[in-house]
């Protein structure tokens, strides 16, 4: 009598091309990957396919022009990039803006986190399977786009911060828009949690999938909600406070595990968190200007003056003609903010003419992309997009 | 420890590397040469700055400074919240410098980027590529002797051709 054994299935290795026109990549993202039967051996990301030269155009133009191209990068939440800029700008000329202006700031910022997350994690739910979390979530999405919109003008391209304050003040009556949008978000965030949390594919699918440990958070530079999971207490809002975040009262999101479920839950409660500092903000939102004083030569004076009097046509003119305009010091600033992604900061270097020397994004995405490779071995072709979608990987941002 | 005490160390401890320490809007920056980045990043890793939030280089070709290349590398410490720029110069004639690979595995990725677009090697890195533009691609876009209209580059872009020629439609 022989006893039968299960050989092991021989198959040969196989390359597969993962994009760049992918409906789960979400982006030109291409990832060749070499599988054996259906598990992932090696993964090896290729990216620039929307590289766009944002760098090198930065060097051509001036401290508020290149505010318009800063929406380009994170598209999914535009105005964190403003006011990121606007913040290492202001840093390296040494401005101060007025309180109420950092409180808008601060309310567009979380706004933004919100629509940021609830996209994110509609994404990698509709990537799974799920979708109706995906249209809960991509519907309140759309309200928080129209307040952009009457705040801002636009619903994408927003431009809505300037060297030394803001485009324009929110209109009367916005924080009673804001706040029915508030309301909305809990509920709809807990909607989506009780769709989600306890579903077992969900639980399935997430669960011990690409597993960062804290060593490694560190060493690959991950940051936000992904180091976070990972356990990592580190929240820049809260650590290095800019843009007065130390005057509200919010919590900070951990989770251990590091896996693709932790940073979905962590993702749900900054959702929370941002809704309470949104209402804060709204709460204790001082008067005064949202721009700093024209006579210094950074700002355009009111529309008003331009029009209608000569002085004001003269400061228009000396802030807008080529030879003129804003002299910064010779000097470099590095300003690092808390995105929806992670740390995004804008390192400028200035020469102290009117256009920066060089600027440089330190994109979140990118990092944080940096590690898929090593998440991706050894599990399962079917876990791919589930760990894109945590990634939250952005294409104009990763290739810029 | 404070950063202005770590700085000190470490220009007492490489005497020869550090180049300049200067501070611009309440920010250390530590001036060091390209060669000895590595032993100088070992050391301010083991003194708590465990954390490379970015890596970038400066073309200095109008700007002057120690070199033409500047390598900026941003350090940030959990523990203190502080935060420290570490700027290695590098000259024209030989623009390498050691990759700090094997500290942090996000050089990785960011050294690639800044060899695409600066031409600057690090040396002992694993897997030295392009990684923004095509692998063929001649020249490095953000140096500031290259031209920024774009005439030069596209015109040396391969150009696929059709293998197929349209037909015309018989009606």
């Amino acid at each position: 009598m022989t006893r039968v054994t299960e050989q092991p299935l021989e198959t040969d290795k196989m390359v597969l091309n993962f994009g760049p026109h992918h409906p789960a990549t979400h982006g030109t993202l291409r990832i060749i990957m070499e599988l054996e039967g259906e598990t992932v051996t090696k993964a090896t990301p290729e990216i620039g396919y929307l590289h766009s030269g944002f760098e090198k155009l930065g060097e051509d133009l001036d401290f508020n022009q290149y505010i318009t191209i800063t929406d380009r990068m994170n598209y999914l939440s535009p105005l964190c990039n403003n006011v990121a800029y606007a913040l290492a700008a202001e840093k390296l000329i040494g401005i101060e803006v007025s309180k109420r202006t950092e409180y808008i700031r601060v309310l567009m910022c979380e706004l933004s986190r919100i629509a940021d997350h609830l996209l994110n994690v509609g994404m990698l739910a509709v990537d799974l399977g799920a979708m109706t979390a995906f249209l809960y979530g991509f519907r309140l999405r759309e309200d928080i786009y129209d307040l952009f919109e009457i705040a801002t003008g636009t619903r994408l391209t927003t431009s809505y911060t300037l060297v030394g304050g803001l485009m324009r003040d929110i209109p009367e009556g916005y924080d009673k828009a804001v706040i029915k949008v508030l309301n909305e978000v809990a509920e709809v965030a807990n909607d989506i949690e009780t769709l989600l949390n306890k579903n077992r594919i969900w639980q399935n699918r997430t669960k011990n999938i690409g597993i960062i440990s804290k060593d490694d958070a560190i060493s690959y530079g991950i940051s936000g909600p992904m180091a976070r999971a990972s356990g990592i207490e580190w929240d820049i809002r809260v650590n290095e406070p800019y843009s007065r975040y130390d005057d509200f009262d919010f919590d900070v999101a951990i989770a251990l595990n590091g896996d693709v479920f932790d940073r979905y839950l962590v993702r749900m409660e900054e959702i929370r968190q941002s809704i309470k500092i949104c209402r804060q903000s709204l709460e204790k939102m001082p008067a005064g200007d949202v721009i700093v004083d024209p006579g210094l030569g950074y700002s355009l004076p009111p529309k008003d003056e331009v029009y209608n009097s000569i002085e004001g046509l003269i400061y228009h003119f000396e802030v807008t003609m080529p030879n003129r305009g804003m002299t910064p010091p010779v000097g470099e600033a590095y300003v690092p903010t808390e995105s929806p992604n992670g740390e995004l900061g804008f390192y400028i270097v200035s020469n102290g003419n009117r256009t920066p020397y060089r600027v440089r994004t330190r994109p979140p995405s990118l990092i944080n992309y940096s590690i898929f490779s090593k998440l991706i071995e050894g599990h399962m072709l079917s876990d791919a997009p589930a760990i894109i979608g945590s990634i939250n990987v952005i294409a104009g941002e990763l290739d810029r | 420890m404070p950063t202005a005490t770590i700085l000190s160390k470490i220009k007492e401890r490489f005497p020869g590397a550090v180049l300049d320490i200067t501070e611009f809007a309440d920010e250390h920056i530590l001036h060091v040469q390209g060669q000895d980045i590595l032993l100088v990043l070992t050391e301010l890793k083991v003194d708590g700055f465990n954390f490379l939030a970015d890596l970038t280089a400066i073309d200095n070709l109008n700007l002057g400074g120690f070199e033409r290349f500047a390598v900026s590398y941003h350090l940030l410490s959990h523990k203190t919240t502080e935060r420290l720029t570490v700027k290695a110069y590098i000259p024209e004639e030989k623009p390498s410098l050691p990759s700090v690979e094997s500290l942090w595995k996000t050089a990785d990725w960011q050294e690639r980027e800044v060899f695409d677009l600066y031409g600057i090697k690090f040396e002992g890195h694993p897997n030295l590529i392009r990684i923004m533009n095509p692998d063929d691609f001649d020249g490095y876009p953000l140096r500031k002797d290259y031209p920024r209209l774009g005439r030069k580059e596209r015109s040396d872009f391969p150009v696929i051709k059709r293998p197929f020629k349209k037909e015309k439609r018989t009606e």
